[in-house]
């Protein structure tokens, strides 16, 4: 037997320590006392996520493997592993005051969001069809509990078992392709596959490979809810107690898109006839459901829901203009133009959530998008924020959402997408419906009572950060789209 | 050969007939019964194939653990298997049809099947040429090494299960009685015992 080489563990040190950091805090929820356990765990957490973020950035120069070539870390990896990161903090960080209104702020929450967040960093690092599905169930696994976390409110258990059957079907088309794809081809890592297939467009595809790719991207676009393998979404979102659904919306979405475009630009490159169509087709129905569907909804969250099923079908025209074939630059082009949107999306998102965190009466949380009637008086900072937010994710100009949707739709023109493009905008234009709505509602109808005060030092900070970031991204967009356009770079070469 | 056809076709035709029978006993104790016959057949075919780690694997984990499990399952919860299967008859057509178009799907994907010629050269971790080492001595090999990253993974995957399923279920009784040894060592007599004076002949 050969004397094998020990893997290089400085590479996957962020997830070691963050894997270690898990059972720390688990056991310091254990041993310490019932009633501070929860708070002290939460705020020792996000303090490691925070610090996983630095040691992320620290360990990256170039593209590097280990592990046998099933785990790797490149720029690409560190820009989304920090996205991950820094909005599973924040979910933490919104989450106390609404756990502790509802009676469920338990210690073992923030320690599964660490846990889902470890999940997901390994999603992104994987360069490998095992370590790609060992990621996903390790994250699901995490949300599937905390779905249900509020156990006696039937709703949150019905939004937990509903996503786990239907996430067990997904891991089942999935592993399905998985299986396919191997059995084709002989390999499971990235790197023998992009090889397998390099020049492979040419000379025919095994059929089953095809097949195989089509059943992966159906897991996956169920991991992203877009549509067809939306249903579950509003659902979900609706029932699981509203700091989870902050997470949902955001952190598990940015992973999934990852791994999307690592294994479709990576092992599937230079398949990108096969994939390309179902990506279009994905991308352009999410668009328009999530336009339509949302018009009719009374409650907030299922608005939310419908809206990042649309807000997943744009990203998605990133990924069908990277799967133009023959130009690398207009492929990165799309790549690139997602990333940016993917970060801009985040910070909409966490903003959005904060304030339908603060919408309180008497000790009580309310979801009904009614409920904001009048609070444009009641609450000017409050109403200030939720309309930067709704009118960026109806993409007016110069607040961040419009750029964000600008460079998807650029790629998507350079890659000659025409029908894409328009399709995006109108359906855009569709989706500003509902979001102004809600401006609307905030400052013209009649004023109902005032929400709950005062607002704690964690959520204003969480609001003022995010719109801050949205209001002035367009006079700075320099930094972002850099290290966007650094990670696209260490992925195309 | 003849006598290797004959095994396949036995234990095939065996795990075929226990399926079959587990769907259609009326008792749910018997379903789970025929449920482990046909476990066994399986893992007699893996064992056919070449493949006894398989075979071992299905027996221990599946014969040994799931099936028992059902078995708790059936026997705890009452559930009337004969009104979940009321509508049977009603559903039959349609999950026929389904299920036989699922079928042609197979035959169009399984008659397409040629492997990549390239195939044989990209295997990520081939088998030993020879027949020198046994499946399970291969697997053992790469599992620990090789595969090191996907092993340690799977462990967290079973924290993340362990403790999902605490947090879903456990819940703190209410009116436990425990002993508080530290209490009961810190009790002093000033604090629980009164000396009343009481005068002679007045009473309480």
């Amino acid at each position: 037997m050969t004397q094998l080489a020990f893997p290089d563990l400085t590479l996957a040190l962020p997830e070691i320590f963050l894997a270690a950091a898990a059972m720390v805090l688990l056991m310091l929820g254990v041993f310490s006392r019932e009633s501070a356990a929860a708070r002290t765990v939460s705020y020792a957490s996000i303090l490691v996520l925070l610090f996983t973020i630095v040691m992320v950035g620290l360990v990256t120069d170039g593209r590097a493997v280990t592990f046998g070539g099933t785990f790797i870390v490149d720029t690409f990896a560190v820009y989304m592993k920090a996205l991950v990161l820094l909005s599973a903090a924040a979910a933490i960080l919104m989450s106390r005051e609404y756990l502790e209104t509802n009676k469920i702020f338990r210690f073992e929450f923030p320690v599964l969001v660490v846990l889902a967040a470890l999940g997901m960093l390994m999603m992104i690092s994987a360069n490998d069809l095992i370590a790609l599905y060992l990621g996903i169930e390790l994250q699901s696994l995490s949300l599937y509990v905390i779905a249900s976390f509020q156990r006696d409110s039937s709703r949150s258990a019905e939004a937990g078992l509903k996503y786990f059957v239907l996430g067990a079907l997904a891991s089942g088309l999935l592993l399905y392709g998985m299986s396919l794809v191997y059995g084709f081809s002989g390999s499971t890592g990235f790197d023998a596959l992009a090889k397998l297939f390099h020049g492979d467009a040419e000379h025919g595809v095994p059929l089953g490979v095809t097949i195989g790719i089509v059943f992966i991207i159906a897991g996956l676009a169920f991991k992203v809810s877009a549509v067809p393998f939306h249903m579950w979404t509003p659902d979900v979102y609706e029932g699981a107690p509203t700091p989870v659904t902050a997470l949902f919306a955001v952190a598990p979405k940015i992973a999934a898109m990852a791994l999307f475009i690592r294994i479709m630009v990576g092992p599937f490159g230079d398949l990108s006839d096969q994939w390309q169509q179902v990506i279009i087709f994905i991308s352009v129905a999410s668009m328009l459901l999530g336009a339509f569907a949302a018009i009719n909804q009374t409650n907030i969250k299922r608005l939310m829901a419908y809206s990042s099923i649309g807000n997943m079908g744009y990203a998605l025209i990133g990924l069908a203009a990277a799967g133009h074939s023959g130009d690398a630059e207009i492929s990165a082009s799309g790549v690139e133009g997602m990333l940016v949107y993917l970060a801009i999306y985040m910070f909409m998102n966490i903003g959005t959530f904060a304030c339908i965190l603060l919408m309180r009466r008497q000790g009580r949380h309310v979801e009904d998008i009614s409920a904001l009637a009048g609070l444009g008086k009641s609450n000017p900072a409050l109403a200030l924020a939720l309309g930067i937010f709704m009118f960026s994710m109806a993409g007016i100009p110069p607040l961040a959402g419009f750029l964000g949707k600008l460079y998807v739709f650029q790629a998507a023109i350079r890659a000659e997408l025409f029908t894409l493009a328009i399709i995006g905008v109108l359906a855009s234009v569709v989706a500003a419906f509902y979001y102004l709505r809600i401006v609307k509602i905030m400052y013209f109808d009649a004023p109902e009572e005032e929400f709950d005060g005062p607002v704690s030092f964690e959520m204003k900070s969480i609001l003022v950060v995010s719109s801050i970031f949205i209001l002035f991204f367009i006079l700075l967009p320099v930094p972002l789209l850099d290290s966007a356009a650094a990670a696209t770079a260490s992925l195309f070469n | 050969m003849i006598v290797q056809a004959l095994a396949f076709y036995l234990f095939a035709i065996m795990t075929v007939a226990a399926a079959v029978m587990v769907v259609s006993a009326r008792n749910p104790v018997h379903s789970v019964l025929f449920l482990i016959l046909a476990f066994f057949n399986s893992a007699a075919l893996f064992v056919l194939l070449g493949a006894e780690f398989l075979a071992m694997i299905l027996v221990v984990v599946y014969v040994g653990a799931v099936a028992v499990l059902f078995m708790f399952v059936v026997m705890m919860l009452d559930i009337s298997f004969a009104e979940l299967r009321e509508g049977f008859l009603q559903y039959l057509p349609l999950g026929g049809i389904i299920g036989l178009i699922l079928l042609l799907e197979l035959a169009i994907v399984l008659g397409g099947f040629v492997f990549s010629p390239e195939a044989s050269e990209h295997f990520a971790a081939p088998i030993p040429k020879g027949g020198a080492v046994s499946n399970t001595e291969a697997l053992g090999e790469i599992i620990y090494t090789n595969y090191v990253y996907f092993f340690e993974a799977a462990g967290m995957i079973l924290l993340v299960a362990m403790i999902g399923a605490i947090v879903l279920t456990h819940r703190t009784r209410s009116g436990v009685h425990k002993q508080r040894i530290s209490d009961q060592i810190n009790r002093r007599p000033e604090d629980t015992v009164e000396v009343k004076d009481v005068p002679t002949g007045s009473g309480i």
